[in-house]
């Protein structure tokens, strides 16, 4: 699997997720910055977590318009898959690549602490080695993870099957009190119409090792190898 | 402290006094001088002499603290501290404190004292991996408190999230003797190659020097004058002199630096931290023993009409200043054009000695260096001796039943819902202590681990003090603190390796207060010596004090020790069902200040529990034999509020994801009573988990080793038993631990 990393000024969980596509797919990543206007030969493109530009205008909203986006959104066209987490997600919605918005977390604060998560389906390249239903915890760490739409495209992310996981307890019943944020229909992360490309709040790429204390997040890697080779 | 002296010359006296220079260094600053300084001179002489730069009141005392060891590369006197961790790695970590403007700002005086103490390990050539912060406020019920601790806490969380280094651990308690002087101590830790440190001995005259970073602005100044004086009720006043921290810029600084820092165009570079541009240029002229020229016209500004005394004393953050080689000046243009850094050549090195300061074509200051830089004033303040506290008796101490208690273990409930001891989850959650991906132990216990990657190693790292202990008697708090940090590390099954301290202390001037520090520091001395376990790096913060009211004295260590391999690595969780609780160390039941007294008792009386150094190290060092050879399946510490305490902090550190938890039968005979041996908070002591078949050859191996033990339970159940007769549900020990700062904060 040939992964890039695109890295913005204010990116932080570049290391983490590089440390895990080298671990589970056996190549070190691509790195790509932001001021990129043409990617490489790619298999798969990564938005990693961080404060890009410091988050000063509205998360994600000045990356979104980085030279680099043109080239992600132009591969996202033609099938590559791209994966967001935490400020990758707030990017790729600011871009347009997703729809929604992340609005800051139910009690305004930054929340770091393990969630439970339900992978709501098994047939994307991302999950393939999860199963429909399965519960996973992974970390969140973010300001701003309170998914958000209007009602009408809310019905339609519904309606097609776009939500990739909702937040929920360890039993996987998605709750009020298992959501740490405040997302619309326990949301965590999302597709677009040809589920190539996937948003997340949480952090598979921290969960990856049992070392980290849980290994959780691994398939999510080994789902994208997968589905690569 | 007041300008009447100096009437004679030709300085107003508003001057001087804002400057916080005594008389008699005023009168010092024109013999070296040889005319009366003017007033941006002025602003250098006093930034420079004050305590906060100077240590002058400090530095006859802390030169008694040990500082060598084998794997000490740098000791105290640069920007942080550096050992040495094997495979050709070094660790490079400091603590700062941030006191005063925390608690005139307290989100962004918390932000940018995270932000200094990152730059003092990045300085260092060192990528930070971790933070910890160790915060004291005010009575929980006195009216700024939750204010206090909503924005130190955020302002904590905004900064270090942001530039991406993991926030792993620290402490949080309350204490009304810090009603009106909160303290924020941060520790940064950084990893760098032995081969690849960095210092602040300029050299080469003709070499340039570079200002990197933010644009100077006109916040802070007087920062560090402000840091080296009480407050009285106008503390609010001093707003201003508080900085705003950009940790966007500081996370670009960063990977400039440290993209720079791999090649060898940086013969010397210094944070711009408390005094700014004069701190900083002063230092790295003065250790090399060159001179310096500044072009104030070349600092990058973000105000128009700053004067010289404005820009030399700025405290903007996140600006860094650099001599390079000559001729390397385009190389590192260019690699913080890159990183969107503005970058300037501001002077050069001279051989003359002097720092020369010129701006519109003046010179604004010329001074000669070595007599700021070296020979600041050097205090041997008057100190008077702590009275030496009367002993409690164990058996003079109510039982909790006397005390309207239901038994030990309602006591413990009582005592896990009170502010020192409650979860402080409400604060480490506000704190990104994932990021970087390495964080092996999460805050909540002994100690925190951070993994290096690429290895099987991992740093423990641990920030303690006890200063209801120091205020009791200041020289056993003093060795208290090390031994704990000591026995944190160890905990965790880590080769403890080195501290920096960071001294919170009332006013020097004042004998009982350098008293205090004095013995402190006496007290660090013999447990450092005892526990080779020296300092390498630190800082004092003295006038932690407000109308004459000082803080508890409050040395707190921070401290770090190497795994080495992380599959020898122990928690606090309890783990197996019927496992043997073997307690390490002597038990005499002593409550003296101790948590049960002060929270169950309603006293605070007392000597603190002795610290019996040789005790300790051999206690200590048996744990981590029995750990690495691989016989220890949990272990914790023993401190705050005695050994039930710690059990019960273990089986609540055992809850899985769904919430099932491990508990405990124990057993507490009545030598000298079941309440003593319950909370008395005897030192040097560890309580073990142990398999049931391994735990007689443990305790041989102990006894062998001249190590006390004793059986005092086993695992199993879901609550805690005492004794046969008493139990309380972990559940319910649950909801009252995690309850108290949530409610509190929501109140």
């Amino acid at each position: 699997m040939r992964a890039a990393v695109v890295i913005f000024p204010g990116s932080n969980r570049d290391v983490d997720v590089i440390d895990a596509l080298a671990a589970v797919g056996g190549r070190q990543p691509i790195v790509v910055r932001h001021r990129d206007t043409e990617l490489p030969d790619t298999d798969l493109i990564v938005l990693p977590g961080g404060f890009s530009h410091g988050d000063y205008l509205r998360s994600g909203a000045m990356a979104a318009r980085a030279p680099v986006l043109s080239a992600v959104s132009a591969c996202a066209k033609a099938g590559v898959p791209v994966l967001g987490i935490c400020n990758g997600f707030q990017i790729l919605t600011e871009a347009g690549l997703l729809p929604g918005a992340l609005m800051a977390n139910r009690d305004l604060k930054f929340v770091c602490r393990d969630v439970h998560l339900r992978v709501e389906r098994a047939d994307t390249p991302f999950t393939g080695r999860y199963a429909a239903g399965q519960v996973i915890r992974v970390p969140v760490a973010h300001h701003d993870g309170n998914y958000h739409s209007d009602a009408d495209t809310l019905a339609r992310i519904e309606g097609e099957g776009r939500v990739a996981f909702r937040y929920c307890t360890p039993e996987g019943h998605v709750k009020d009190a298992a959501n740490p944020n405040g997302s619309i229909n326990g949301i965590a992360g999302v597709y677009n119409a040809a589920r190539n490309v996937l948003g997340l709040m949480p952090h598979p790429e921290d969960h990856v090792d049992g070392a980290q204390g849980c290994s959780d997040g691994r398939p999510m890697f080994e789902s994208l190898v997968e589905h690569l080779s | 402290m007041n300008g009447a002296a100096v009437t004679e010359s030709a300085m107003a006296p508003d001057p001087i006094a804002e400057h916080d220079l005594s008389e008699a260094e005023y009168r010092r600053a024109r013999e070296i001088l040889g005319r009366d300084p003017n007033l941006t001179e002025l602003g250098i002489f006093a930034a420079m002499w004050s305590e906060h730069c100077s240590y002058k009141s400090s530095k006859k005392w802390l030169k008694r603290l040990p500082t060598e060891a084998p794997w000490v590369i740098q000791g105290p006197g640069e920007n942080a501290g550096v050992v040495d961790i094997g495979d050709g790695q070094v660790a490079v970590f400091k603590i700062e404190s941030h006191n005063h403007p925390s608690f005139i700002e307290p989100y962004q005086g918390a932000a940018t004292g995270v932000g200094g103490i990152l730059r003092d390990v990045f300085t260092m050539g060192a990528r930070p991996i971790a933070s910890l912060d160790c915060l004291r406020f005010g009575h929980p019920d006195h009216p700024k408190t939750r204010y206090l601790v909503a924005g130190v806490v955020a302002g904590i969380g905004g900064y270090g999230n942001c530039v991406g280094v993991p926030t792993v651990g620290g402490e949080c308690t309350f204490h009304e003797s810090y009603n009106g002087n909160i303290l924020v101590n941060a520790m940064t830790v950084g990893l760098a190659d032995a081969d690849r440190i960095f210092r602040s001995k300029a050299g080469g005259a003709g070499n340039p020097v570079a200002y990197v970073g933010s644009k100077t602005g006109r916040d802070g100044i007087h920062g560090a004058t402000m840091a080296s004086a009480e407050f009285g009720d106008a503390a609010e006043e001093k707003r201003p002199t508080v900085q705003v921290g950009d940790p966007f810029t500081e996370k670009l600084l960063l990977e400039a630096c440290l993209e720079l820092m791999a090649t060898d165009a940086i013969i010397a570079i210094q944070d711009m931290g408390a005094a700014g541009l004069t701190s900083s240029s002063f230092e790295m002229a003065g250790k090399g023993g060159m001179g310096m020229e500044l072009d104030l016209d070349r600092v990058p500004r973000r105000e128009t009409g700053m004067t010289p005394h404005e820009i030399m004393l700025s405290e903007s953050q996140e600006r860094m200043l650099m001599v390079l080689r000559r001729g390397r000046e385009k190389e590192a243009r260019r690699i913080f054009e890159k990183w969107e850094i503005d970058f300037a050549i501001v002077g050069r090195l001279t051989d003359t000695g002097r720092m020369v300061v010129r701006m519109n074509g003046d010179v604004a200051a010329d001074l000669p260096i070595a007599p700021l830089a070296d020979a600041s004033p050097e205090y041997d303040r008057p100190w008077t001796a702590a009275a030496v506290p009367e002993q409690v008796k164990a058996d003079s101490v109510e039982a909790p039943e006397d005390l309207g208690f239901d038994g030990v273990l309602d006591a413990l409930r009582r005592l896990l819902a009170s502010p020192d001891l409650a979860s402080k989850r409400w604060v480490w959650e506000q704190y990104d202590y994932l990021v970087r991906g390495r964080t092996i132990q999460r805050p909540g216990g002994d100690a925190a681990v951070v993994r290096i990657s690429g290895s099987r190693k991992a740093l423990a790292l641990s920030a303690d003090c006890t200063p209801r202990y120091c205020a009791a008697f200041p020289r056993t708090g003093g060795a208290q603190a090390v031994a704990e940090s000591w026995r944190n590390l160890t905990a965790a099954g880590a080769r403890p390796l080195a501290i920096t301290d960071c001294m919170n202390f009332g006013s020097p001037e004042r004998p009982e207060i350098m008293g205090q520090f004095v013995e402190c520091v006496e007290g660090m001395r013999e447990a450092c010596l005892a526990l080779d376990f020296p300092v390498v790096s630190g800082n004092v913060s003295f006038y932690n004090e407000t109308n004459g009211a000082a803080v508890q004295p409050t040395p707190v260590v921070g401290a770090v020790g190497v795994i080495d391999d992380i599959a020898s690595m122990t928690t606090i969780a309890l783990k197996g069902d019927g496992s043997a609780l073997v307690l390490v160390g002597e038990c005499r039941g002593h409550l003296g200040a101790s948590l049960y007294l002060r929270e169950i008792a309603g006293r605070t009386n007392g000597a603190p529990p002795p610290v019996d150094l040789e005790a300790e190290r051999r206690n200590g060092d048996f744990v981590r034999r029995q750990i690495s050879a691989g016989h220890v399946v949990s272990c914790h510490d023993v401190s705050d509020g005695g050994l039930l305490v710690a059990v019960a902090e273990m089986a609540l550190a055992s809850a899985t994801p769904t919430g099932n938890m491990r508990g405990a039968l124990l057993h507490l005979d009545d030598d000298p009573s079941p309440h003593a041996l319950a909370f008395g908070e005897d030192q040097g002591r560890y309580v073990l988990e142990v398999a049931q078949d391994e735990a007689d050859a443990l305790m041989a191996a102990a006894d062998a080793a001249g190590v006390p033990t004793r059986r005092i339970g086993r695992c199993g159940g879901a609550a805690l038993t005492v004794n046969g007769e008493q139990t309380i549900s972990l559940a319910v020990l649950r909801r009252n631990h995690e309850g108290w700062l949530p409610s509190y904060m929501a109140g």
